[in-house]
């Protein structure tokens, strides 16, 4: 009996704390398992999937070891001792396959997650796409609609259950653009562009952040990313066509030098070139631009 | 001409801000007693000779720890305002440093924390105890040995300078991102400080890893296989090897960096076709096999540590050398996975991915040998077996989170989160860092003579054990709750008790390092009880131990002969005594100054070069060839203790130490 409920005792102990743990998980405030996007909720089963391997292969080598340690003192009465003992071939045989077939399953996996999930792949839907154009500046965003013809900082608001194509660029040090709800991040970088696909599958608003340091107002690059339904969206567009600033290159040229801690600022989308010319200045040799401002 | 001189440098560049004042009294203060202390006990020429000019890699290698320990604690003090700043700057609340500041101190505490105090550390137990390992009395090059500590030091004066001269470090993150670290983002001298503080130690890492590199491959006992040296040399010459095929890759791009902020060039500038990318690109090709530079040594004193302490021979010795290869190999293919959210192709990103998976391979291997080296083993449970299963604990998950985040698919997830943060702290902590400790508990009476205070050993090692607990799992937490790393300032509240149990955390830490000082305090103060009278006070198995504790200044009276494996535990398996009838004459390094010169005339170059000062960077310049050229040209280098010297020294020890 004794014998039995040493191990059963272990295994009860494990489920409970899974069970725990998989309560805690529920917890809102742990975005990255509490996935509200296409994109998101497949991380979200990557995420919880490791973190049950973790605690079936970590927990058990952690006891194992300290079982050994412990059952091998000095002084344990039966415990055996060969100090010469290194293991045969056989161990050395089994104890190399075992991680490595292990590892090649996870590759396998990994080979396909990472193309299932490359921000850069399109997401399939009935729905049509629209697109964000997304400046990384010093110290705010600024997202540009360029089909709706309008544009915000530190705001984006877009249907639900439709896929959102974003493609980034920076106007200052390089950045990377994160909505942990809604999954993946990517770098949006001067003189390139780079694409981000999400969407999001519940109506609702999402905190996003600026996530690789750029200067002294990184920790106010915030943004909401809301998700609304189409009826809504469209409102919403409508009245910022409606009762936005202008958004031309001289009021950029002001939007673009370094400010922290921005408020959401709605914009008409007048000068369509805007987005390509901010991409292009970096691509000029220096001498023919002057860099809008010195820091 | 003012210029010409003092370049940029102004009377407002003194210190006028709290850290600033508070850095340069501390240093003053601490310089002031230490100048006190010696010129009371009349010990400046004894410091001079015995030690700061010193060959002997024992010599170099204690002042190595002692200095890797200061940067310790400066870089700690760096964390606890990280940590302080992070848990009250939640809401309306800005907390006590403004972003620039800390950015600042994060900035440092990676560089110090990596460069100065884990550097540190390891080429400091590097230098004690591989030699003795390998049954050698010194290295091969002893003067390239002084000169590496010696630029190591100048790179540690100098990114501590900023606190005098100038009051701005750089702020960039550890590893300087561009193109934020250009000049069109960063004017100021900060950047500069840290190019060149890492470039000078930079090139002090690297002379030591050829020298550590040559002299395994050169200067071992006869009889000696590479597949009879001990695991931790085996680690010694992985490490070595990453280190000269990578320094270089550093002190490049730093140099192409520096090009761009003193000569206007566009390598790394976003501008006029210069490439951030590039030098994300190569600094992580540097970065990434750092690491491993870092960790590889302490997997090298784990193995020891085992099987010393289950009285046992090391279960799969090819499998751990084979796995230590595997590793070194591997650390330079991978260094992609540090920005797969760069925009690379989902083929370039899985094949990164999964050549970091395979790294999980030769470690989990490391772990199951260290696991059947214990099985049925006859294990004493001294404190340096308590740090290797502390490790077990904190490694296997650390390593775990790192798999996960080898897989692109999560990484675009996690990249950049507090995840990321407590991952790399695990193996770095937990990994390395425990490592260190329980190597210098390990060898502490070899050097010394006497051993450490166990009981306080084993306080310090369960507080720093619970703290680092407190401390990296509630940032695991945040990385899941979407708090990215480096912010001053968060508007969720749900962190805030996160943030607060890291304070806590942390305290437990400092708490647990100021056991280890205790314990090297009361340790001094029982040193005649805890006296190490045999030269193998734990039952050792390698060659370190066949010599009394503290070792001679000579190593070995005769060179040992060795015949195989755990050549030390063989020797007394057979009986073998090492009291040889005839001695021989010992030809060993003679002290040399010209390392200091050397380190001192790169300083001024280096400190000139980050204020612009023409005048004293031409000097710093011409010091250095003249040093170097005027070395090149002393061919009276080593000197010769007579055999009846050495005999002498050895009887006496024998009468005295003995019994």
């Amino acid at each position: 009996m004794k014998r039995i409920s040493k191990p059963l005792g272990i295994v009860l102990l494990f489920l409970i704390l899974l069970a725990i743990f998989i309560l805690l998980a529920r917890n809102g405030n742990l975005q990255l398992l509490n996935p509200q996007g296409y994109i998101a909720q497949m991380q979200s089963e990557i995420l919880f999937g490791a973190l049950i391997l973790a605690v079936c292969i970590g927990i058990p080598t952690v006891i194992a070891t300290y079982f050994l340690a412990f059952h091998y003192r000095k002084g344990s009465k039966n415990a055996a001792y060969s100090p010469n003992w290194t293991g045969g071939k056989l161990l050395v045989i089994v104890w190399w396959t075992l991680p490595t077939l292990l590892i090649i399953i996870f590759s396998v996996i990994t080979w396909k997650t990472t193309h299932l999930l490359d921000p850069y792949r399109p997401l399939a839907s009935q729905q049509k796409p629209i697109t964000i154009q997304v400046v990384a500046l010093d110290w705010k965003w600024l997202f540009i609609y360029p089909s709706e013809k309008i544009a915000t900082v530190n705001f984006i608001e877009f249907p639900v259950n439709t896929p959102v194509n974003f493609q980034l660029t920076a106007d200052g040090p390089m950045n990377s653009f994160w909505i942990p709800s809604l999954g993946s991040q990517i770098y949006a970088m001067s003189g390139m562009v780079t694409q981000l696909h999400l969407s999001a599958s519940t109506i609702g608003e999402f905190p996003g952040s600026a996530t690789e340091i750029n200067g002294k107002g990184f920790s106010g690059m915030k943004f909401i990313a809301k998700s609304s339904s189409k009826k809504d969206f469209d409102i919403w567009v409508q009245s910022v066509q409606k009762s936005g600033k202008p958004l031309t290159l001289s009021s950029y040229d002001v939007l673009s030098s370094p400010s922290m801690y921005n408020k959401v600022v709605y914009y008409r989308y007048i000068d369509t070139k805007l987005y390509a010319e901010i991409v292009a200045r970096f691509m000029t040799p220096t001498g023919s631009i002057s860099m809008p401002h010195m820091y | 001409m003012i210029g010409f001189i003092f370049g940029k440098l102004t009377w407002n560049d003194l210190p006028h801000q709290w850290f600033t004042i508070g850095g340069t009294l501390s240093m003053m203060l601490m310089g002031l007693a230490a100048a006190l202390f010696l010129t009371r006990t009349k010990k400046w020429k004894w410091l001079w000779k015995e030690w700061l000019t010193s060959t002997d890699p024992k010599k170099i290698g204690i002042m190595y720890m002692i200095l890797a320990g200061l940067m310790f604690f400066r870089g700690a003090l760096d964390a606890m305002m990280i940590w302080l700043q992070q848990a009250m700057a939640l809401g309306a609340s800005s907390g006590y440093l403004d972003p620039s500041h800390f950015q600042q101190i994060f900035t440092s505490h990676g560089d110090i924390m990596v460069f100065f105090a884990t550097m540190g550390f390891l080429t400091g137990l590097l230098n004690l105890i591989m030699p003795l390992q390998i049954g050698t009395r010194d290295l091969s090059f002893p003067f390239l040995n002084t000169l590496g500590f010696w630029l190591y030091v100048a790179g540690a004066i100098l990114i501590n300078m900023f606190f005098v001269f100038g009051g701005e470090f750089a702020a960039g993150g550890w590893l300087g991102q561009t193109p934020l670290t250009e000049l069109l983002y960063s004017p100021g001298v900060g950047v500069d400080y840290w190019i060149w503080s890492l470039q000078i130690s930079g090139a002090g890492s690297l002379l030591s890893g050829i020298n550590f590199l040559v002299t395994i491959l050169k200067n071992r006992a006869p009889g000696m296989k590479l597949m009879f040296m001990p695991l931790f040399s085996w680690a010694t010459l992985c490490s070595s090897i990453l280190i000269v095929t990578v320094f270089p890759i550093l002190a490049i791009t730093l140099g192409m960096l520096t090009l761009d902020r003193y000569l206007g060039m566009h390598f790394f500038t976003a501008t006029a076709g210069g490439n951030p990318m590039m030098y994300i690109n190569l600094i992580w090709m540097w970065g990434h096999p750092e690491v491993y530079i870092l960790i590889l040594p302490s997997f090298g004193i784990y193995s020891e540590i085992v099987s010393t302490f289950s009285h046992k021979k090391l279960a799969g010795y090819i499998s751990q050398v084979v796995a230590l290869i595997l590793i070194s190999l591997l650390a330079l293919m991978v260094w992609l996975h540090h920005f797969f959210t760069m925009g690379a192709g989902a083929d370039v990103n899985a094949f990164f991915g999964i050549t970091t998976m395979f790294i999980a391979i030769p470690t989990g291997v490391q772990i199951l040998n260290w696991m059947f080296t214990m099985f049925r083993g006859r294990i004493t449970f001294d404190s340096p077996l308590y740090w290797f299963l502390g490790f077990i604990s904190t490694f296997t998950f650390g390593g775990m989170a790192g798999v996960l985040l080898a897989s692109p698919a999560a990484d675009y997830q996690l990249h950049n989160s507090l995840f990321l943060v407590a991952h790399f702290h695990t193996m770095i902590v937990g990994g390395a860092l425990f490592g260190i400790f329980s190597g210098i508990t390990f060898w502490f009476p070899k050097f010394i003579g006497f051993k450490l205070n166990e009981k306080l050993g084993k306080y310090a090692f369960w507080l720093w054990l619970i703290g680092f607990f407190l401390s990296f799992v509630p940032l695991y937490i945040l990385g899941f709750m979407g708090a990215t790393r480096r912010m001053d300032h968060y508007t969720n509240p749900a962190w805030q008790p996160l943030f607060m149990t890291s304070v806590i955390g942390f305290i437990v830490i400092a708490l647990g390092a100021g056991m280890q000082v205790l314990q090297i305090i009361v340790s001094i103060w029982q040193r005649k009880k805890n006296r190490d009278t045999t030269g193998d006070p734990w039952g050792g198995r390698s060659l370190e131990w066949s010599t009394p504790s503290p070792v001679p200044f000579y190593n070995f009276a005769i060179i040992p002969r060795v015949t195989g494996r755990d050549a030390f535990w063989e020797m007394k398996e057979k009986g073998i005594v090492s009291s040889p009838d005839k001695y021989e004459d010992i030809e060993l390094p003679k002290n040399t100054a010209m390392g200091i010169y050397v380190a001192f005339f790169a300083l001024v170059f280096a400190f000139a070069m980050v204020w612009h000062m023409t005048l004293f960077a031409i000097l710093g310049l011409l010091g250095i060839i003249v040093c170097v050229v005027l070395r090149t040209f002393d061919e009276d280098t080593t000197y010769v203790i007579p055999a009846a010297e050495v005999e002498r020294i050895e009887n006496e020890r024998r009468q005295h130490g003995g019994d």
